[in-house]
């Protein structure tokens, strides 16, 4: 991976990461009530992206079985619900496909309830649902997954507080730097408009990365739905040109 | 016809409570960066504490760091490698906010300015109520020379400091993570 590289006095050439902190939502959130306690309130040091944070471990194949892209296969009988394809692209912001790199995702199932000791929701667990995947990009970035369409699911942020449908994904590409935990969305979510953790994403065209798009062209006739999601990991640094025109 | 506009990221989101789920993102090796048998190896340990204090009984703290000798297995680091070092650990604090691993001080890096960092691990921290991962830095206590020339370190606040630099202790080296409050962790923007 080449990117935008920087003169070294040291001849040490490393690339270089476009800052991308407008994307994120700011920790700072007071909508979202379990935020108040765990936000930095002294301001973040900046951090210049050095060895250490332009290197990343290279997780990948090493970490998949042959049946973790499907959820709907690891165990004794089919799931309950509504099965989907989830595919797309690991895109950086330059453009470039991110090769070879692992994408893992975890959900509750299609009643809105995760397999975990913790939830407290009282819909019913699916044996035949665990809720977790995993699977590595190839070569050019493609994934997919085979899963259920997962329930919203109520939680007391706030009065008749429900999340929206979403699967959570976690990837670490292939530097410290463009580790990402996102969540992915569907389109048309009824929900969308009272739930604090989706609008903590100010702008509207940045909380649309965040939804995926029904994808006719992918579906499977008469047996699975199709939904395509890209992600895009930080990538190299922008130049800045001089008569840079100002983007109204 | 003018170039495609690079596509922009994907937001963040928090991990959620429900990162854990059985076979999910942790691994039963997770914390474990080196085998207990490797030269050197030490438990770097410590508790994740809330603005009040409290400890956070659902976060996942993850490191990255170069070998002994200061390499990486990356193909983005032109110098040469450590073939097979993964450097990379993951584990979620439990029940008293506590977390763990076991690995090795790293060795010093060069920077392209020419400047030298002091060994030094770099830290993730995920949790539920928080919308995007902060990240800070493990420094060494016995590495006074290195730290006081070290780049990164010596720009944060001198008052602040010693949030950056683990303790010694009996089973390695202590680092305590406060995200909020007295003693607040220095965090970086990366």
């Amino acid at each position: 991976m080449t990117t935008h590289e920087t003169r070294s006095p040291a001849g040490l050439i490393l690339p270089a990461y476009g800052r991308d902190a407008d994307s994120h939502p700011k920790l700072n959130t007071p909508e979202y009530r379990s935020s108040a306690l765990r936000y930095p309130k002294q301001p973040l040091q900046y951090l210049p992206q050095y060895l250490t944070e332009v290197t990343g471990p290279l997780l990948g194949q090493e970490r998949c079985g042959e049946h973790d892209h499907d959820l709907t296969v690891q165990h004794n009988g089919e799931p309950l619900g509504e099965r989907i394809i989830v595919s797309g692209r690991v895109l950086d912001s330059g453009g470039k496909p991110v090769p070879n790199t692992l994408v893992e995702i975890w959900q509750a199932n299609a009643s809105g309830r995760y397999l975990h000791q913790g939830d407290r929701h009282p819909a019913p667990l699916d044996p035949n649902f665990s809720g977790t995947g995993r699977c590595t990009t190839d070569a050019n970035g493609n994934y997919k997954f085979i899963t259920i369409k997962p329930g919203a699911y109520p939680w007391r942020n706030h009065d008749n507080a429900w999340r929206p449908a979403h699967i959570h994904f976690s990837l670490c590409g292939q530097a410290f730097t463009q580790r990402l935990i996102t969540q992915m969305y569907f389109p048309g979510d009824p929900l969308f408009y009272q739930d604090p953790i989706y609008n903590s994403v100010r702008d509207e065209k940045a909380r649309n990365r965040m939804v995926s798009s029904f994808d006719l062209d992918t579906t499977v006739p008469e047996w699975a739905l199709s939904y395509k999601f890209d992600i895009v990991l930080r990538g190299p640094e922008e130049s800045v040109f001089e008569d840079e025109e100002e983007d109204d | 016809m003018a170039a495609p506009t690079p596509p922009a990221t994907t937001p963040s989101q928090t991990v959620g409570p429900f990162y854990a789920v059985p076979g999910g993102i942790l691994w039963d090796d997770g914390a474990e960066v080196v085998a207990a048998d490797r030269a050197g190896a030490f438990v770097l340990h410590g508790w994740l504490a809330d603005g009040n204090g409290d400890p956070i009984p659902d976060g996942v703290i993850e490191i990255w760091q170069a070998d002994e000798q200061g390499r990486f297995d990356h193909p983005d680091d032109p110098r040469p490698e450590s073939s097979g070092w993964q450097g990379f650990g993951r584990c979620p604090t439990d029940a008293d906010g506590g977390f763990w691993f076991r690995t090795v001080k790293p060795g010093p890096l060069p920077t392209p300015e020419g400047a030298t960092e002091a060994p030094h691990i770099d830290v993730t921290v995920l949790a539920r109520g928080m919308l995007n991962r902060v990240v800070t830095r493990v420094y060494f206590p016995d590495e006074e020379q290195a730290n006081a020339a070290d780049p990164v370190l010596s720009a944060v606040d001198p008052a602040r400091r010693a949030t950056l630099v683990a303790a010694a202790d009996d089973r390695g080296y202590r680092f305590d993570i406060r995200l909020q409050g007295d003693d607040e962790t220095v965090f970086f923007a990366l």
